[in-house]
C-alpha cells in the first residue's frame, strides 16, 4: 500500500483553490478589523450602520466580502472532507478518508439538523437556539463528538484497536501503510502512531468516550450539590448561610492543581479513617463519595416529597423508588458495596470523577444561592408563602424553575470547564491509568516528543480543544437566546 | 472600612489555617508518610523500619500535636536514640545543641522545615523558585491584560457590530484553550521539525537565568492565551452596559466626539468590574503557571509543587501551599477593598 498524503489525488486541483480562499479570508477579516478600529474613532455615534449619517466608512464596503468569502471556504473545505465518500480509497487523501470513517456522524448531524430546523418552532429554548448561528456552530460541535462517541460504543467510526500495537509503527507520521496487514484490517494509521505504535486515530476517538461520560455525569453531580446546598442558603439565609458559605469559600481559595496532587494520588486510594474496633478503613475517596454522592439522593426525594405530600399514595410510590434505585446505586458507587455486584466503578475513575465534583460545586452553590437571593423577593415568592406552600416546595418548584436560565447556561460552560479539568488531570498523569485513550493522558504521553513526532499530542489537543469551544459557542448562543424574551 | 478589612484578615487568617490543616491531613495519611520513610530511606524497608523512622521523625504524634507543632504553639519533637544522641528539627549539628536549640521551631517562628527532594531548607527553596515565577508571571500578565482589555474594549464599544462578533468569537476561543493545549500547539508548530518553524525554543530551562526573546515567548503567550479570553468577555460585557448609560447619551448629544466618550467617559466605569476579575484570575494563574512551567520545563514555583507533591516532600508542600493559599486570598482582599475604592457608590459599614 501506498501511504496517504493529506488531500491525496483530489489535492492537486482544490489546494491552489483552498489557499487562495483561506488567505483572502484572514486579509479581509483583519484588514477589516484594522480599518473599522481606525474609522469607528471618528465615526457618527449610533447603534448601528443603517441609520449612521454621512458617507459609509471604508470598513462597511470590506465587510460585505466577509460573508461570501467565508461560505467558499466552508463550502471547499466540505469537499475535502465529503470527497472521499464518493471516489475510490485513497484519492481525497487523509482528510477524505477521515471524512469517510466519520460517515455515520455527518449522517446523524445532517438528520438532527433537518429535524431540529422543521420543528423549531416547537422546541422551546432547544428551539431557539436555531436562530442562533454561534449556537447552532457550537451545538454542531458538541453533538459531532457526541455522535462520535456514540458511533465509537458501536464500533462504527474507529478503525483500530485503542490499545493494540503493531510493530513496525512506532511514531510513523499521518497516512502510513499499516504494516503486514491482514485480510479485513483497516489499511492505514489514518492520523499516525504513537510512541507505542498505538493508532492516533483511534485512540483519540475511543477517548471522545470517556471524555463524554465523565465530564457531563460530574457537572450533573456538582450540579445536584449546588443546588441542594444553595437553595436552603439563600432561600433561609442567617447561620446555615454563613457555615455552608464559609465551607464553600474554603474549597473556592484552595488551589485545584493543589486539591488534584494531594486527592488524585495512588496513595490515597488506602489511606483513610480506620473505624475503631474493626479493620474496615474509610478511605478519603470512599468519605468524599460517600458524602457527595448522597446529595442527588436527598435532591429528588425532597423533590418528591414537597411536590406530592398530599397525596401519600403516590408520593410513597416516587420517594420509595428513588430510595430503592438511588440507594442502590449509591452502595455500588459510593461504597462498593452493591449486593449483588452488578453496579462497581474502578479506583481511579472514582476519585478523578469525586475530585472533579468536588471542585465544580462551591461554584455551582454560589450561583444558585445569588440567583435564590435574586427571586425570592419576587411577587409569586410572596404569594406561595401567604397560599401556606412550604418552603421546599417554593425552592424546588417555584424558584429553581424559574432559575433554570442562568443555570442551563452555566452548565454548558462548565461542561467545558470540567473537561478542561480532566484533561490537566491526564496531562499530570493522575488518576486514569496511563493506557486510557482520554485526550489528557494521550497529550501527556506525547509531549515528551513533541518536537521531533507532534502528532500524538496535537490530535488529541485538537480534539479537546474543539469540544470545549463548541460547549462555550453553545452556551453563548443560550444565553443570547434566553436573554431574548 | 478599617473594620471591614480587619474582619476580612480575621476571616483569612481562619480560611489558611483550615486549609493547611486539610493539606496537613492529606500529606500525613499513613500511606504517604510510609512512602516518605521509604524514599528517604530504601524502598525495600520492613515495616518496622518504616514505624521507627516515622517514629524518630516525630509522624507517629497524634494529628493535631504535629500540626501545632509544624505552627509553632507546641514544643518541638525531640528523639533520643540508645546512644544517647538526641535529634530534632531545630537541633543542627555545628550551629547549636538539643541544649539550646529553640524549644518552639515552626513556621510562626519563621522555620519553614526541611525539603527531602530538594535537600535544603524549605523556606528558601521556595523563595527562590517564587522569585523565578514571579518574572514569568509578570510578564505574563503584563501580555495578558493589555491585550484582554483592548479587546474587551474595542468589542464592547459598538455592540453587536462585526468587530464585536468577531472579537467576541476570537476571546471564546482562547477561553476554550486551556494551557496544555495551547502550550503542545506552540511547541509542535514553532519549535518542532516537523512544521519547520524553528523560531522559538522548546524548553524554557535556560530562561531561568536570562529572559531572551527566543526562551521566554512561547511560556509567556501560554500562559496569557488562556486567561485573555475570560477577562476580554468580562470587560465587553463591563464596557456594553456602560454605553448604554443615560450620561453617555447626554456626552453624546452635547457634542463630545465618539474617540473622547469611549476614552474620558465610558472607559474609567467600565474597568472596574473588570479590575476584580483581573485580581480573581491569580488563583487560576497558579494552575496555569503548574502546567506551563512543567510543559516547558521552567524550574519555577509551579515545577516545585509538582516534585513536591509526587514525592510527598510534605514541608515543601506545606509551604508551597501557604503561599498558594496566601497568594489568593489577599488578591481577593485586594480585589473587595479595590471595588470600592474605584466605585464611590458602595459603601461598607
Amino acid at each position: 500500500m501506498e501511504p496517504l498524503t493529506w488531500t491525496g489525488a483530489l489535492g492537486a486541483y482544490l489546494n491552489p483553490v483552498f489557499t487562495l480562499a483561506v488567505l483572502g479570508l484572514i486579509l479581509t477579516v483583519a484588514s477589516y478589523l484594522l480599518l473599522s478600529a481606525v474609522e469607528n474613532t471618528k465615526a457618527v455615534f449610533t447603534t448601528g450602520p443603517q441609520n449612521r449619517q454621512g458617507p459609509a466608512p471604508h470598513s462597511e464596503a470590506l465587510a460585505d466580502f466577509i460573508f461570501p468569502l467565508s461560505a467558499i471556504t466552508a463550502l471547499l473545505g466540505m469537499v475535502y472532507l465529503l470527497a472521499g465518500i464518493v471516489t475510490p480509497y485513497g484519492t481525497a487523501g487523509i482528510i477524505g478518508e477521515l471524512g469517510v470513517r466519520f460517515l455515520p456522524v455527518w449522517i446523524a448531524l445532517a438528520v438532527t439538523f433537518f429535524l431540529s430546523l422543521t420543528y423549531k418552532r416547537k422546541l422551546g429554548l432547544y428551539g431557539k437556539l436555531f436562530d442562533s448561528p454561534i449556537g447552532m456552530v457550537g451545538f454542531a460541535i458538541v453533538m459531532f463528538w457526541v455522535f462520535t462517541a456514540i458511533f465509537v460504543s458501536m464500533d462504527m467510526v474507529i478503525t483500530h484497536d485503542p490499545l493494540g500495537q503493531v510493530s513496525g509503527m512506532k511514531n510513523k507520521l499521518p497516512g502510513t501503510p499499516l504494516r503486514g496487514a491482514a485480510e479485513g484490517d483497516y489499511t492505514h494509521y489514518l492520523l499516525g502512531g504513537d510512541n507505542l505504535a498505538r493508532d492516533v486515530f483511534s485512540r483519540m476517538v475511543k477517548g471522545s468516550q470517556v471524555v463524554l461520560v465523565i465530564a457531563p455525569a460530574a457537572t450533573l453531580f456538582a450540579f445536584m450539590v449546588g443546588i441542594t446546598l444553595g437553595l436552603p442558603a439563600g432561600y433561609f439565609g442567617g447561620k446555615l448561610d454563613t457555615v455552608i458559605s464559609f465551607m464553600a469559600n474554603l474549597v473556592l481559595a484552595f488551589p485545584v492543581i493543589l486539591l488534584f496532587f494531594l486527592l488524585v494520588t495512588p496513595e490515597i486510594r488506602a489511606a483513610g479513617i480506620q473505624i475503631p474496633g474493626t479493620g474496615y478503613i474509610w478511605t478519603v475517596p470512599t468519605i468524599l463519595a460517600s458524602i457527595l454522592f448522597l446529595f442527588p439522593l436527598v435532591f429528588l426525594v425532597v423533590l418528591f416529597d414537597s411536590r406530592y405530600f398530599t397525596q401519600p399514595a403516590k408520593r410513597n410510590l416516587y420517594v420509595g423508588l428513588t430510595v430503592l434505585i438511588g440507594g442502590y446505586i449509591y452502595l455500588g458507587l459510593a461504597w462498593d458495596a452493591d449486593p449483588f455486584d452488578l453496579i462497581s466503578i474502578d479506583g481511579g475513575v472514582l476519585i478523578v470523577f469525586v475530585s472533579v465534583v468536588f471542585v465544580n460545586s462551591p461554584t455551582v452553590f454560589r450561583i444558585v444561592r445569588g440567583l435564590v437571593l435574586d427571586i425570592k423577593t419576587r411577587d409569586y415568592v410572596a404569594a406561595g408563602q401567604t397560599r401556606g406552600e412550604g418552603p421546599w416546595y417554593i425552592m424546588l418548584w417555584e424558584i429553581l424553575p424559574n432559575a433554570r436560565g442562568p443555570l442551563i447556561v452555566d452548565f454548558c460552560l462548565r461542561i467545558g470547564y470540567t473537561t478542561i479539568l480532566l484533561g490537566t488531570l491526564g496531562f499530570f498523569g493522575l488518576g486514569l491509568s496511563s493506557e486510557s485513550p482520554d485526550w489528557g493522558t494521550t497529550i501527556n504521553a506525547g509531549r515528551r516528543l513533541l518536537s521531533i513526532y507532534p502528532h500524538p499530542a496535537i490530535v488529541p489537543a485538537i480534539a479537546l480543544m474543539s469540544l470545549v469551544l463548541g460547549l462555550n459557542l453553545l452556551a453563548d448562543g443560550l444565553r443570547e437566546e434566553s436573554l431574548k424574551d | 472600612m478599617g473594620l471591614f478589612i480587619l474582619r476580612r484578615v480575621g476571616v483569612m487568617l481562619l480560611t489558611a489555617l483550615c486549609l493547611t490543616f486539610i493539606v496537613f491531613f492529606m500529606t500525613n495519611l499513613y500511606p504517604n508518610l510510609e512512602k516518605l520513610a521509604k524514599t528517604q530511606g530504601n524502598f525495600r524497608m520492613s515495616d518496622e523500619a518504616v514505624v521507627s523512622y516515622l517514629t524518630r521523625e516525630g509522624y507517629m504524634a497524634p494529628l493535631p500535636v504535629k500540626y501545632g507543632r509544624w505552627l509553632g504553639v507546641l514544643p518541638n519533637h525531640v528523639f533520643t536514640d540508645q546512644d544517647g544522641k538526641t535529634t530534632g528539627k531545630c537541633i543542627r549539628e555545628g550551629v547549636n545543641t538539643a541544649e539550646t536549640a529553640p524549644r518552639y521551631c515552626g513556621v510562626l517562628q519563621g522555620e519553614w522545615g526541611y525539603s527531602s527532594v530538594f535537600k535544603d531548607d524549605a523556606g528558601s527553596i521556595i523563595a527562590k523558585r517564587l522569585g523565578l515565577t514571579g518574572w514569568l508571571a509578570l510578564l505574563a500578565f503584563a501580555v495578558m491584560i493589555p491585550a484582554a482589555l483592548i479587546i474587551g474594549v474595542l468589542a464592547g464599544m459598538r455592540e453587536g457590530s462585526r468587530m464585536d462578533r468577531t472579537l467576541s468569537t476570537f476571546s471564546i476561543a482562547s477561553s476554550a484553550t486551556p494551557e496544555y493545549v495551547s502550550g503542545v500547539i506552540f511547541i509542535a508548530v514553532f519549535t518542532s521539525s516537523a512544521f519547520g518553524l524553528k523560531w522559538f525554543k522548546g524548553s524554557a530551562t535556560s530562561a531561568m537565568e536570562d529572559f531572551t526573546w527566543a526562551n521566554i515567548t512561547l511560556p509567556v503567550a501560554t500562559i496569557a492565551l488562556y486567561g485573555v479570553g475570560y477577562i476580554a468577555r468580562m470587560t465587553r460585557a463591563s464596557m456594553a452596559e456602560v454605553m448604554t448609560a443615560q450620561y453617555i447619551r447626554t456626552a453624546r448629544l452635547k457634542g463630545v466626539s465618539f474617540g473622547n466618550i469611549v476614552v474620558k467617559h465610558a472607559l474609567r466605569n467600565a474597568l472596574i468590574a473588570p479590575f476584580t476579575v483581573i485580581m480573581l484570575q491569580f488563583p487560576y494563574l497558579l494552575t496555569g503557571v503548574v502546567i506551563t512551567e512543567t510543559l516547558f520545563n521552567y524550574k519555577g514555583f509551579g515545577w516545585m509543587l509538582v516534585q513536591a507533591a509526587s514525592n510527598n516532600d510534605i514541608d515543601l508542600l506545606l509551604g508551597g501551599s501557604v503561599v498558594a493559599v496566601i497568594v489568593v486570598l489577599v488578591t481577593q482582599l485586594i480585589s473587595d477593598v479595590g471595588y470600592v475604592f474605584l466605585n464611590p457608590r458602595i459603601r461598607i459599614s
